[in-house]
């Protein structure tokens, strides 16, 4: 065991069993899957992406490279997790990626011994011949060997969460700075939430050694989180990343059970929050760098701030005997920290020739053999899983060789500057610093401590605090700043250094992806030196930590190829999100049957104990057929429901279409703007059919529209258009005519709507009406539009249309009463065999008829093209009606709407299938229209069919081709009128 | 991004629909060039980086069309007035 007899964040009292590759060990409560390895003296954790070299554990945080693992397992495993941030629990079960047969011992690791010619961009240069090698050959080979994780193979069994916050200020991150900005601002009453990553509020408070005021950082960052966990107004959501700025709003996922085996009863495993902050402090702290030199990979090198980290907040010795190597002084603290918490540092190796004389001292004083000018060329280690045995060295010219487990380096620090740059702004390069520091900001968000490069601990603490109490002063809250404790500062002293020249092996920039500084100087060479190209084609920054720890030494080690400055050379450009997000978080419940709302007719459960067969129609579930005991296929009883709906009755739930109330002394007028024909004229008690176009003078809609009354019209849209129409006409009454008296009301929910058809459709209509009211021809002529009584007092509008071509009714009901009404009118047509009948029934009825419908209301056709040209009205403007008189909308040759019926009556016809005359090639210079909507016809024994054909209505009796390629039907079909039943509509009338 | 709705207060922009230019106006249908100023109402929308005056429908609210002062570069809103004044 490496765990240190004291000390650390983690509560020693609870010892949590967890397996690594199959094996039992145990860590503690507060542990990280990292810590708990490291605790068990684990080192080796996985292999790399490309060149399959043994990795190890490279960070504490975030930004790891190298420790990835698969945890979990089955439908919940999940790849590529971070073993430095997934927070231990008791039975976590996790695999190391990406190594056959074993990790220890890797088959593809060979692939280090081919390097030389997997460099950068060997994609493009190698595996070229034979060409069609590629797919078959190259690809899969390199997809095998070339990888991360599994992704599960199971549906996630979780489920994910969104949820919205409002605050005043919002803090990200809960270090020192964001601890005292969230204290600062919530003491003057602004409404806080703190988020954090971490599950340990603190930052860096509770990975360093220092004192503040009378108390040890972590003690202070734990009863600040006190503070503010007792203010009403302050929220802190620790387990949250914020993970990007979305136009003024921050996007962040909260992991509520990811420290879980399973997420507790009606809690999900992950929430998605969309946070509007009017002011947001972003408090994120900064990542060490790496520096480049041969075998900087090796499981044993991690950097300085992390080995800190492990000993001060785990309790955890990073390894036995510990070197570091590194450019600034921040590493000389970590290493006297550890040194204190009884970790054994035995070397401090700086590439400087001077380091501050207290340092010196101190690093005497411990007993730490400190080599200034010095700088490590290379590592060696174990046989057999490559852990970190010792380091050569070189002082001036001089070679040398150093036993060591572990190598801590230190390279200097980067701001997490990421989120001041989703509003397009570009990091500025501080040299005193050796750092990026933010540049323009996005509006409403300021950076204080590390992430703004402030580094020492009393100044961030400070900048904290300074701009928690003027982000709430700005808002109106009446702040004073918190005081100040005493801190005792750390020399801070750096000087630039990136790569180790001439080190032997490779000389790993980015971890993650496998790019040597080797493959930079190939970039270089090749001409690809512009930052956004160079990492593009070596792939360096590209895997999923972002380039948190190679970005800087990349760029860097490129101006020194190309002899720019780094501010020159720039940076890429960091996008959303800071950290990866689950597919499953974003979805959240829309997923599955749930991913968009289902909508219900009023006689749902009825028609359900009809046994009806429900389709979707956009958001809506509809009855599509009622199948009887026996009837095998659809077709025999969308069949057997039409020929019942024209021998006797049938009804059908028509609610889904779209009704709209409108009300007001200017309705008149103002469906005469919308519709091509007039309803101004229209008389109190009928209805009549209207079509409407777009601005352009193509048609939108169609439906009926009734008047009720002098002031009061309800029209009726086509179920898929309702949402459209509805707001095409708010906007005719809001922004173009606003001085007409018209009020609008959707009503499509509040009424129930079921049309009964057929020659006894009188019949049934008169046993549901109460006493006295009068359904006869004269009562209820065709087009009539009435308000009654039904079912003993029920309010009803009882509409005397047809759209399946027989006598017809559509009543309509408070949606309340659909239900009763359906059973209502079932027992009143038993006597006459009353059928019920789906959609699929209505669909051929209508085509029989010659209606249009969706498949011609295309969004392509003109009221001509559909034969409306006569209805529109030429005594007056509506929308539409100038750019419908557009020459190519009025060309006789446009496809226009007929009939059509197979020459072979044996012959199925097809949607789709495009008209040729015939003999003339099948190409699309001859195409002459298509077929729109086709029906089986029980009236006539054959398929009939509905189309556009190039002028067509000139051509009935004509014979074309129907060519349709895709299901290899080419056969021909006789051009005919589109009302193939009762074209005078006696019926209908009668 | 948030909409200050006039009648509702600032709402997420997934309560709004959006239609585009608010600049426009229907041109009189029975003026001589009326194909002309038709064609360029209809199809022609300049597409500016900065400043844009746009209708919004606040669909999922009250049901009011909102001309919205959107930066087209930022997203920032200047400010939103209710179609036709208040009603």
């Amino acid at each position: 065991m490496s765990r240190l007899p004291s000390g650390g964040r983690v509560d020693r009292a609870r010892s949590l069993s967890f397996r690594f590759d199959g094996k039992t060990y145990r860590g503690f409560s507060g542990d990280t899957l990292a810590s708990a390895l490291l605790a068990n003296q684990v080192r080796l954790v996985g292999r790399s992406f490309k060149y399959h070299r043994p990795r190890g554990i490279l960070s504490a945080g975030p930004e790891e490279p190298n420790a990835l693992v698969e945890l979990r397992s089955g439908a919940r495993r999940e790849p590529n997790t971070r073993a430095t941030v997934a927070e231990l629990y008791d039975g976590l079960d996790a695999a190391s990626q990406n190594r056959w047969p074993s990790l220890a011992l890797d088959a593809l690791s060979l692939n280090g011994l081919v390097a030389p010619f997997l460099g950068a961009g060997f994609y493009y240069k190698t595996f070229m011949w034979p060409a069609k090698f590629w797919e078959s050959v190259y690809e899969p080979a390199i997809r095998r060997a070339a990888g991360l994780g599994r992704a599960a193979e199971g549906v996630d069994p979780d489920h994910y969460d969104k949820a919205h916050a409002f605050c005043d200020v919002l803090v990200i991150g809960a270090g020192p700075a964001g601890l005292m900005a969230a204290l600062a601002a919530g003491r003057a009453g602004a409404r806080v939430i703190l988020a954090d990553e971490d599950f340990l509020a603190g930052g860096r408070l509770n990975s360093e050694v220092a004192r503040i005021g009378d108390e040890p950082s972590h003690a202070f960052a734990a009863r600040t989180v006190a503070e503010l966990a007792s203010l009403p107004n302050v929220r802190i959501m620790t387990r949250t990343s914020v993970f990007g700025i979305y136009d003024g709003e921050y996007g962040a996922v909260e992991r509520v059970s990811d420290h879980l085996a399973t997420p507790a009863p009606f809690q999900p495993r992950q929430r998605l929050w969309k946070i509007a902050a009017k002011r947001a402090i972003l408090c994120a702290g900064a990542t060490e760098r790496p520096i480049v030199f041969g075998g900087n990979d090796r499981p044993g090198v991690m950097l300085a701030g992390s080995a800190r980290s492990y000993a001060n907040r785990y309790g955890v010795a990073a390894g036995k005997s510990v070197a570091f190597f590194a450019n600034n002084d921040s590493a000389w603290t970590s290493a006297f920290d550890m040194k204190a918490a009884g970790v054994n540092v035995t070397t401090l190796i700086d590439i400087r020739r001077e380091v501050a004389p207290a340092l010196a001292a101190r690093a005497k004083a411990l007993g730490i053999d400190v080599r200034t000018d010095t700088q490590v060329t290379g590592t060696t280690g174990q046989p057999i899983g490559g852990a970190l045995t010792g380091l050569a060295i070189r002082t001036g010219g001089r070679g040398g060789r150093l036993a060591a487990d572990t190598l801590a380096m230190s390279g200097g620090w980067s701001p997490s500057v990421h989120l001041t740059c989703h509003h397009g702004g570009k990091p500025v390069w501080q040299e005193d610093i050796a750092a990026f520091v933010p540049g323009r900001t996005p509006p409403g968000l300021s950076v204080a401590g590390a992430a703004r490069g402030t580094y020492g601990l009393g100044d961030t603490l400070a900048e904290g605090a300074r701009q928690g109490s003027e982000a709430a002063g700005d808002l109106g809250f009446t702040a004073t700043r918190p005081d100040l404790p005493a801190t005792e500062d750390t020399p801070a002293g750096i000087t630039a250094f990136w790569h180790v020249q001439g080190s032997k092996g490779p000389a790993f920039v980015d971890q993650q992806n496998d790019v040597t500084a080797k493959d930079l100087g190939i970039a270089y060479k090749e001409g690809f030196r512009a930052v956004e190209l160079m990492k593009r084609y070596t792939t360096l920054g590209m895997a999923t930590d972002q380039g948190r720890t190679s970005n800087v030494n990349g760029l860097a080690i490129m101006a020194e190829l190309t002899g720019a400055s780094i501010m020159e050379t720039g940076t890429t450009i960091f996008r959303p999100p800071y950290t990866p997000v689950s597919l499953g978080v974003l979805g959240g419940h829309h997923r599955g049957k749930d991913f968009r709302p289902t909508r219900l007719t009023p006689t749902h459960a009825w028609a359900a104990e009809q046994g009806a067969v429900f389709i979707e129609t956009g958001p809506w579930l509809r009855a599509q057929y009622f199948p009887k005991a026996g009837e095998t296929d659809w077709l025999t009883t969308v069949n057997r429901e039409v020929k019942a709906v024209r021998a006797s009755v049938g009804m059908i739930d028509v609610s889904t279409f779209g009704k709209i109330d409108l009300q007001g002394r200017d309705v008149g007028a103002f469906l005469d703007k919308v519709y091509i024909n007039t309803f101004s004229t229209l008389a109190v008690g009928k209805a009549r059919y209207g079509v409407m176009l777009r601005e352009d003078g193509i048609v939108m809609d169609d439906g009926t529209t009734a008047r009720l009354g002098p002031e009061h019209y309800v029209m009726t849209t086509t179920t898929a258009n309702a949402v459209k129409v509805f707001q095409h006409l708010e906007f005719c009454l809001q922004v173009l005519w606003p001085e007409l008296d018209v009020t609008l009301a959707s009503v499509s929910e509040q009424w129930a709507q079921i049309a009964i058809a057929g020659p006894r459709a009188r019949d049934v209509l008169a046993r549901v009406v109460d006493t006295g009211v009068d359904v006869s021809n004269e009562g209820l002529p065709f087009m009539g539009a009435i308000e009654r009584t039904v079912m003993g007092g029920v309010k009803a509008r009882l509409f005397r249309l047809s759209f399946s071509g027989e006598l017809g009714y559509e009543i309509a009901v408070p949606a309340r009463h659909g239900e009763a009404l359906a059973r209502a009118l079932m027992t009143a047509g038993e006597e006459f065999g009353i059928t019920p009948y789906g959609i699929e029934a209505l669909g051929v009825m209508r085509i029989e008829k010659g209606h249009v419908s969706g498949n011609e209301l295309s969004g392509q056709t003109s009221a001509g093209d559909l034969g409306f040209g006569k209805m529109a009205s030429t005594k007056k403007d509506y929308i539409g009606r100038v750019m419908a008189a557009r020459p190519g909308l009025k060309d006789p040759d446009r496809p226009a709407f007929v009939g059509f019926k197979p020459v072979d009556p044996s012959q199925r016809l097809r949607a789709g299938a495009h008209f040729l005359t015939i003999g003339a090639p099948a190409d699309m210079a001859h195409d002459q229209g298509y077929m729109t909507s086709v029906a089986h016809s029980p009236h006539l024994g054959h398929w009939i069919g509905l189309g556009l054909l190039k002028n067509g209505p000139a051509r009935i009796g004509e014979r074309v081709r129907a060519y349709d390629p895709v299901r290899g039907n080419d056969f021909e079909v006789e051009v005919c009128s589109p009302a193939f039943i009762d074209p005078n509509g006696e019926r209908l009338r009668g | 991004m948030r909409i200050p709705c006039p009648y509702c207060g600032a709402r997420d922009a997934s309560e709004f629909a959006y239609l585009g230019d608010a600049t426009l106006t229907r041109p009189d249908p029975a003026a001589p060039d009326a194909d002309e100023a038709f064609h360029a109402y209809v199809y022609l929308r300049d597409n500016p980086a900065g400043a844009h005056s746009e209708w919004w429908y606040h669909s999922a609210g009250c049901r009011r069309w909102v001309k919205v002062a959107r930066d087209t570069t930022s997203h920032a809103i200047a400010g939103a007035e209710l179609a036709g004044g208040a009603r």
